[in-house]
């Protein structure tokens, strides 16, 4: 009884309502990804539709897995974490519906403009500029309310999450504005006040630093808050807690330009990002290392834990593809890997591994103690995580012998110093790899199809119970 | 000593921890250095854009970059076509500066050759070729076969048919308020090249534009032979 009165005093639905839409654009993102490698192993299937061509496909995938499926996992634990380290509600509960809201209008439009080929033309920055100024917005709202939500706290000090939560807020505010920046051509057309080389900075700066701020310190916050509770230990360091947090706000910034070697961008800049790439080893791994320490005199629970095997399987593809991007930053291995394959391969070890890994513990998690009953089924927990585990496995790989099997056929040689491969060969040599890339997606989609269906059944399984114990309301329940 | 002062900077940690606006600004400290220090010198620096580099007496360094100039009214027609279907994400448009590049594509490229392009379209991946130099390899006829049916020319590709492209006119005073915006970007359009675009434009098909647009890419500087251009 006493449980449901803490419970009370926060603003949960809200909450609940995040986690189940990240499930689901989980699903449609991968969905859309599944079919755009498609298109790259046959590309029939684009149907000669304007609406669904790889160009524009592409786009979609991003946006939905990124600030869909990623956007609403992070408010959702945002808002989650942050009253529950701060023991008090949110600041303002309509402030939190108006971004649910919000953020869902503009996801909307996003999967309305991009198949019609409305686009600004810059990765992951794609959405035209009236949308950019909702982003904006809805995302002040996000932020304003998380930081309210802190100046109310009942505790003394502000707790390791929040630290990184409110480093994504004020980076990404940053990155989204100065990148977005444009001369309007009416509604739904713009062009970029930068261009070329500047352009190019600008737009690598706000790329790397979407992965460091929203795909990485974003997901730590979620990490420092669920290891510790899922494990039901303190976090192992809280000094390495700190020294991860300053290393990786002053340093990840500098990375976007290794994104740009032996470009036109001037060969100092390149170099110099390389540089701070490798050094962002020491306080990436440090982080890794903390988490999964966390776990010390408590390694048993992985045998029967299925969502703290999720958060720490996570952390171990965090610290390999922070391994791998520093290596792939140095310049003579980016002379191979830049343009091919290999960067597919090591964003999806990233996003598949890091991101949705932690994110699906995260949301198993949640979904449990904010519908106050067990997971539907512990066992399809256990099948969504092989099967999410196999897809990476199967798609990393993939990508990895394509990327740099495509390097090293660019750059061959016959013993008369003639090139010995034409392009249109290195792209015949790609299909079985991408046809392989399509069944490691297809294990990822039918993981996630597999969750959304476990998640509905754990709230419908609860929803039975509120219904007939009606003392206990539980304000927890939408 | 060494103990005082690791006190000291425990005691700064502890304060931000409980003080939101101190610990904001902080942040907002730490993640602008980065940033300022490789962004902001790139608008000023003069070598950064080779057109713009200078001898000591102050002539122009290569005067061969002078022919670099804005896209005509029909090939940014044909660039606006190339953004919307999304060609960057499997064509780069920056050929780096290695032996089999330079065999394969040319040149290598330079950043005066993308100054007009906003936003840059240097891309991140080659899943199909790179688009650079590829100005004046093809026939327009191969284009228009190629856009139309890429495997009827090149029966390994991949890329989608772009059969619309053939019904799809441009739409002239578009063009216009397009040409207008690049200049507010500093595009430098003159009044006569900005008003004479919606005739430049007229009865020509996105097609049409999109091959303009593919046969002036890297064709606009004559390169010397022995001169380096980036140092």
């Amino acid at each position: 009884m006493s449980n449901v009165q803490t419970e009370e005093r926060y603003d949960l639905s809200v909450v609940g309502w995040f986690s189940v839409a990240a499930v689901i654009y989980l699903v449609v993102g991968a969905s859309v990804g599944v079919i755009a490698a498609s298109e790259l192993a046959w590309p029939a299937l684009n149907f000669d539709l304007p609406y669904i061509t790889f160009g524009r496909l592409r786009p979609l995938h991003t946006n939905t897995v990124i600030f869909a499926f990623g956007g609403c996992t992070l408010m959702g634990a945002a808002f989650y974490i942050v009253q529950r380290t701060c023991q008090t509600r949110l600041w303002s509960n309509k402030l939190a519906w108006f971004t649910f809201w919000g953020w869902n209008a503009i996801i909307v439009s996003a999967v309305i403009t991009l198949p019609l080929g409305i686009t600004q033309g810059k990765e992951y920055a794609e959405l035209e500029w009236p949308i950019d100024i909702a982003i904006a917005v809805v995302w002040l709202s996000y932020f304003f309310n998380f930081v309210m939500t802190v100046v109310n706290r009942k505790t003394p000090h502000i707790y390791v999450a929040n630290w990184f939560f409110m480093a994504m807020m004020v980076m990404i505010t940053y990155l989204h504005v100065i990148n977005s920046l444009v001369i309007p051509v009416g509604l739904f057309k713009s062009y970029s006040i930068f261009s070329g080389v500047q352009d190019a900075m600008v737009q690598w700066w706000y790329g790397h630093n979407a992965v460091g701020f929203f795909l990485t310190a974003g997901f730590l916050g979620i990490m420092y808050y669920f290891i510790p509770k899922q494990a039901n230990r303190p976090i192992f360091s809280y000094r390495l807690s700190v020294l991860h947090f300053w290393a990786l706000t002053f340093g990840y910034v500098w990375l976007g330009a290794h994104h740009l070697q032996y470009t036109a961008l001037p060969d100092w800049t390149g170099s110099l990002a390389a540089a701070v790439s490798m050094a962002m080893i020491i306080p990436s791994w440090g982080g890794a290392v903390n988490g999964m320490m966390t776990l010390s005199g408590a390694w048993d629970k992985l045998r029967t834990d299925y969502v703290l095997r999720f958060l720490v399987v996570a952390l171990a593809f965090y610290a390999m593809s922070t391994f791998e991007g520093p290596l792939m930053s140095v310049k003579s291995v980016n002379a191979l890997s830049h343009y091919t394959d290999w960067t597919i391969g090591h964003v999806h070890s990233g996003a598949l591994g890091w991101v949705v890994m932690v994110s699906v513990g995260a949301i198993y998690h949640m979904v449990t103690k904010l519908w106050k009953t067990e997971i539907y089924s512990t066992r399809l927990v256990n099948f969504h995580f092989w099967i999410h585990t196999i897809g990476i496995v199967i798609y990393i790989c993939a990508m990895w012998v394509s990327g740099i099997m495509q390097g090293l056929m660019w750059r061959a040689y016959d013993e008369y110093g003639n090139l010995v491969y034409s392009f249109a060969e290195s792209v015949a040599a790609m299909h079985p790899y991408y046809a392989l890339r399509v069944v490691g997606g297809i294990c990822v989609l039918l993981g996630a199809i597999v969750m959304l269906y476990n998640v509905i059944m754990t709230i419908n399984k609860s929803k039975v119970k509120v219904a007939e114990s009606s003392s206990q309301p539980a304000t927890a329940t939408a | 000593m060494t103990g005082h002062k690791a006190n000291k900077k425990d005691s700064f940690q502890a304060k931000l921890e409980k003080n939101v606006v101190g610990l904001l600004i902080m942040i907002a400290i730490m993640v602008s250095v980065g940033g300022i220090v490789e962004i902001v010198p790139l608008f000023y620096l003069d070598n950064v854009i080779e057109s713009e580099a200078r001898n000591p007496d102050g002539s122009v360094k290569f005067p061969e970059l002078e022919g670099i100039r804005p896209y005509s009214a029909l090939e940014l027609a044909g660039r606006d076509v190339f953004l919307r279907e999304g060609c960057y994400t499997c064509h780069s448009q920056m050929i780096r500066p290695f032996r089999d590049e330079k065999e394969r594509y040319g040149h290598f490229s330079l950043a005066a050759e993308s100054k007009y392009d906003h936003p840059f379209q240097w891309g991140s991946k080659r899943t199909g070729p790179d688009l650079a130099r590829v100005g004046g390899k093809y026939s327009n006829e191969w284009h228009v076969a190629h856009l139309m049916d890429p495997r009827s020319v090149v029966p390994e590709s991949i890329m989608p048919r772009y059969p619309w492209l053939m019904e799809a006119t441009i739409d002239g005073e578009g063009i216009v308020k397009r040409m207008n915006a690049m200049k507010r970007v500093g595009v430098p359009y003159t009044d006569e090249q900005i008003s004479g675009g919606k005739e430049a434009v007229a009865g020509k098909t996105e097609m049409d534009a999109t091959v303009a647009y593919l046969q002036v890419l890297g064709t606009m500087v004559k390169f010397k032979k022995g001169v380096d251009y980036r140092e």
